[in-house]
């Protein structure tokens, strides 16, 4: 073909070309945006903005230090200078709620970047390469074995508790379920005419993966990511709780629930409060993943 | 057989019928339908992707998905009865006994975990009070007369077991053992190749001349049509376009829409003559791919494939399915790599090439499934400029001779930031081959790209083909299992069966003078060979 072709002939036959719409790629923000249109979305989004606009402004929201000892005010019951009442070492309880949301969403936040990250690095790598399957995958399965909370504990317990070990031994567990999922799509889109059709036109590894491969990846990586976000809410609890996680003096809810324990009986609010957030976090959290499933992949949701 | 005074009632009356989706649409999607059909007759309901003929042929079966499309007007009549207002236990009853359906995909119309001698029976069970030992004597009979081979051995197969078209056998015994009165057969042998086509098509002829059964044959194949129907009921877009016989249709249509449609039909008749003069662009020698490890397991999926493809010349493969005819495609274009031989392009030998990146500018390849064959997530510009750009072509002067080489295929250059979802599959097909010819290969080989196509876009890309062969000078590497296709473009063919050419020579010579029995079963299987749907007449006799 000469690039001095000539132009073609006035089109003999008319071409019904349809109507512009949204894109494929604005398919998923169209998605984002929809989800908003059912209920259980909107309260659960509303106590997330919430809590995540508290966590930011912390230091507006209270103005008592979440860290600061008092022990002649322990103990006490809610009332106007203490809106929850004050722990054990008459901390402010509601600043240290406040407070403690930071560490709950950093948690959360990063170890979906880790656990994400990672298990998509490991499921390109296995999902595209024959012989690093056999072996990663492997490895992966023997991490899987392992429930999570006790290799976290493990972990802990190896490298000392602080925010970023505690992080990762969080993370560490998650990566599995991330990898096989990525590992299952690329797999799935390896064959696709698409893939062999750039393929021909001389595309390379990575560009291929990129631009062919990843996007697929997208829509349930989201929703994997709400899960985990949740679930490591979920774990730093009960690793603080059982005083393998972050150092006591951070606060965080799992470290409020574990001082409470000892005044279970008498104050069953110092664990109460603490709790409520874990389970209006991680309720919030999961039902925004089951909207953002049903919206990003429909027949999973008809099944179930 | 039926008597006289029987037939003239017809067996079927759809009338006036109207379906829309629920909630409705703009405009409901089969509009105010009427045909009869009587004992013994065949119409043949006929119209392209989207012309409302499978959903009508539901509705008879009362098998319109309930949440989403309803009858929204008319009768559908059988013997008398109108099945849109009988209730869901009569409904079940009349299923079967007075009208059943063979499906397209016989492998998915049947369970996969049960006996297809169990699955027949299973039909006798729920609809008769025959005993066991009766039940199977005529499970078996009708699996004669649906002329499988040792009936005792397909009565315990399992449907993987069997091949595609006994599969469609047994599913045709499923349907027509209560004998009903009416017989439904959406697509049944699009699915299979040409060969078992013709038998099948002989059996539901063969069954409906016994039985006096009326038969109402969806498709959207004219030369079954010709070969089967009395009565011919052509839709488009939902509405009935034009009814008539048989002959009439295909010789003398009324409305465009027929003509157009008909005269879309690619002939048998070889239009292209031999390029001998031509120098080589291809050569492939002594070819062949094996799968499995040697010995035992071994699959010889092509065998010592030899032919050459010169400059400017469409060479065709042709051959039915498991022939071999795509192995060899992929083992040209190197996606799968071949067990031994030579592919000779442009004078260097590509098979022992590893780095592929050099050979893959030369040549390209067109998919099957244009839906499938174009990243949904990128634009037309993207998929085009990515080759271009991958062999370095600055971004902007890729993306000029994208939309130049889209003007090519006869799509503006306006088109470029648009998703593949937003044109329709002919249109995708142009775009596809508008990637491959952008990157300007010596070789395009294009692998059943007009398969999927309705006959209306198949016969417009076809005439881009040979019009992108005219101005570029390139050659096309084209497989088919469609002889009407290769008759239509090719200059030469080579004729596969079972992982060996059977037969090669210019199509001319291949198609009037078939030197293998193979070669010559194929075109005897070709439905309809002696008309020549363009001119509305029959093909004046081959010399």
């Amino acid at each position: 073909m000469s690039s001095d072709t000539p132009a073609p002939e006035p089109q003999s036959q008319t071409l019904s070309l349809p109507e512009m719409e949204g894109g494929g790629a604005s398919g998923l923000r169209a998605v984002l945006g929809g989800i908003l249109s059912s209920w259980s979305a909107r309260i659960s989004a509303a106590v997330l903005l919430i809590i995540v606009l508290m966590s930011v402004f912390a230091p507006l929201v209270t103005s008592h230090d979440p860290i600061q000892l008092d022990p002649a005010i322990r103990l006490q019951p809610p009332s106007a200078a203490h809106l929850l009442g004050t722990d054990s070492y008459g901390r402010d309880m509601f600043a240290r709620i406040v407070y403690g949301s930071r560490i709950s969403l950093l948690v959360g936040a990063g170890t979906v970047i880790v656990a994400l990250l990672f298990g998509m690095i490991i499921g390109v790598l296995t999902g595209y390469f024959r012989w690093v399957d056999a072996v990663l995958m492997r490895v992966m399965d023997g991490l899987m074995a392992i429930p999570g909370v006790l290799l976290a504990i493990a972990l802990v317990a190896i490298s000392g508790g602080t925010l970023v070990t505690v992080l990762v031994a969080i993370a560490v567990p998650e990566i599995p379920r991330v990898a096989r999922m990525v590992r299952g799509v690329i797999m799935g889109v390896r064959n696709e005419p698409y893939v062999e059709a750039a393929s021909v036109l001389g595309t390379g590894m990575w560009p291929m993966v990129w631009r062919h491969m990843l996007p697929n990846t997208v829509a349930p990586l989201i929703v994997q990511g709400t899960y985990i976000f949740a679930a490591a809410i979920m774990t730093e609890s009960i690793l603080s709780f059982l005083g393998a996680g972050i150092p006591p003096e951070i606060p965080s809810w799992g470290n409020m629930m574990a001082d409470g324990r000892l005044y279970f009986l008498l104050k069953p609010e110092l664990i109460f409060f603490p709790g409520v957030m874990v389970s209006l976090t991680v309720l919030s959290v999961n039902m925004l993943g089951d909207v953002l499933r049903d919206r990003l992949d429909p027949r999973m949701a008809k099944r179930l | 057989m039926t008597n006289q005074a029987e037939t003239d009632l017809p067996v079927l009356s759809v009338r006036n019928v109207t379906i829309d989706t629920i909630p409705g649409g703009a405009k409901p999607i089969v509009r105010d339908i009427s045909f009869d059909v009587r004992a013994g007759e065949t119409v043949c309901v006929v119209g392209e992707s989207g012309s409302g003929k499978s959903v009508t042929s539901m509705a008879m079966m009362g098998l319109l998905p309930k949440d989403a499309l309803r009858v929204t007007g008319g009768q559908i009549l059988l013997d008398g009865e109108d099945v849109l207002s009988v209730s869901e236990g009569r409904m079940r009853a009349l299923r079967a006994s007075k009208v059943s359906m063979v499906f397209q995909e016989p492998m998915t119309a049947l369970n996969p975990v049960k006996t297809v001698g169990e699955q027949v029976d299973e039909v006798l069970r729920i609809h008769t009070k025959d005993s066991r030992a009766e039940r199977r004597r005529k499970v078996l009979s009708m699996m004669e007369r649906v002329h499988l081979p040792d009936v005792e051995r397909i009565y315990r197969s399992y449907p993987h077991q069997l091949s595609g078209g006994q599969r469609q056998r047994i599913v045709i015994a499923m349907a027509l053992i209560l004998r009903p009165r009416l017989l439904l057969a959406d697509e049944p042998t699009t699915a299979l190749d040409v060969t078992t086509q013709k038998q099948i098509l002989k059996l539901i002829k063969e069954l409906q001349e016994e039985e006096g059964t009326a038969v109402v044959f969806v498709t959207h194949d004219f030369g079954v049509v010709s070969e089967i129907a009395d009565r011919i009921v052509v839709m488009n877009r939902g509405d009935l376009v034009e009814t008539g016989d048989c002959r009439q249709i295909l010789s003398a249509p009324r409305q465009d829409y027929t003509r157009m449609l008909v005269s879309s039909v690619p002939s048998m008749q070889p239009r292209c003559a031999p390029l001998t003069d031509q120098p080589k662009v291809l050569e492939v020698v002594g070819l062949s791919k094996r799968y499995g490890k040697p010995g035992k397991s071994e699959v010889l999926a092509a065998s010592d494939i030899t032919f050459t493809v010169r400059k400017g010349e469409i060479t065709g493969i042709i051959g039915e399915s498991g022939s071999g005819k795509s192995t060899v495609a992929r083992c040209v274009m190197r996606l799968t790599d071949p067990t031994e031989g030579a592919v000779v392009l442009q004078g260097q030998d590509i098979a022992p090439v590893r780095n592929l990146r050099a050979v893959r500018q030369k040549v390209q390849y067109i998919f099957q499934d244009p839906y499938r064959s174009l990243n949904p997530r990128r634009t037309i510009a993207q998929s085009l400029m990515e080759g271009l750009v991958n062999y370095g072509m600055p971004e902007r002067e890729a993306r000029e001779k994208a939309a130049r080489t889209l003007e090519l295929v006869n799509l503006p250059a306006a088109v470029m930031e648009r998703y593949p979802h937003q044109f329709s599959g002919g249109q995708r097909q142009r775009i596809a081959i508008a990637r491959a010819i952008v990157m300007e290969p010596d070789l395009l080989i294009a692998d059943e790209a007009v398969s999927a196509l309705d006959v209306s876009v198949q016969a417009q890309v076809l005439a881009l083909f040979e019009d992108i062969r005219e101005r570029t000078g390139i050659s096309v590497l084209f497989i088919t299992h469609d002889l009407r296709v290769a008759a239509q473009i090719c200059n030469a063919l080579v004729v596969m069966q079972k992982g060996c050419i059977v037969e090669q020579g210019a199509t001319r010579d291949v198609l009037t003078n078939p030197s293998h029995p193979y070669t010559r079963a194929l075109i005897d299987a070709a439905p309809a060979p002696d008309w020549d749907f363009q001119n509305f007449r029959p093909l004046p006799l081959a010399v």
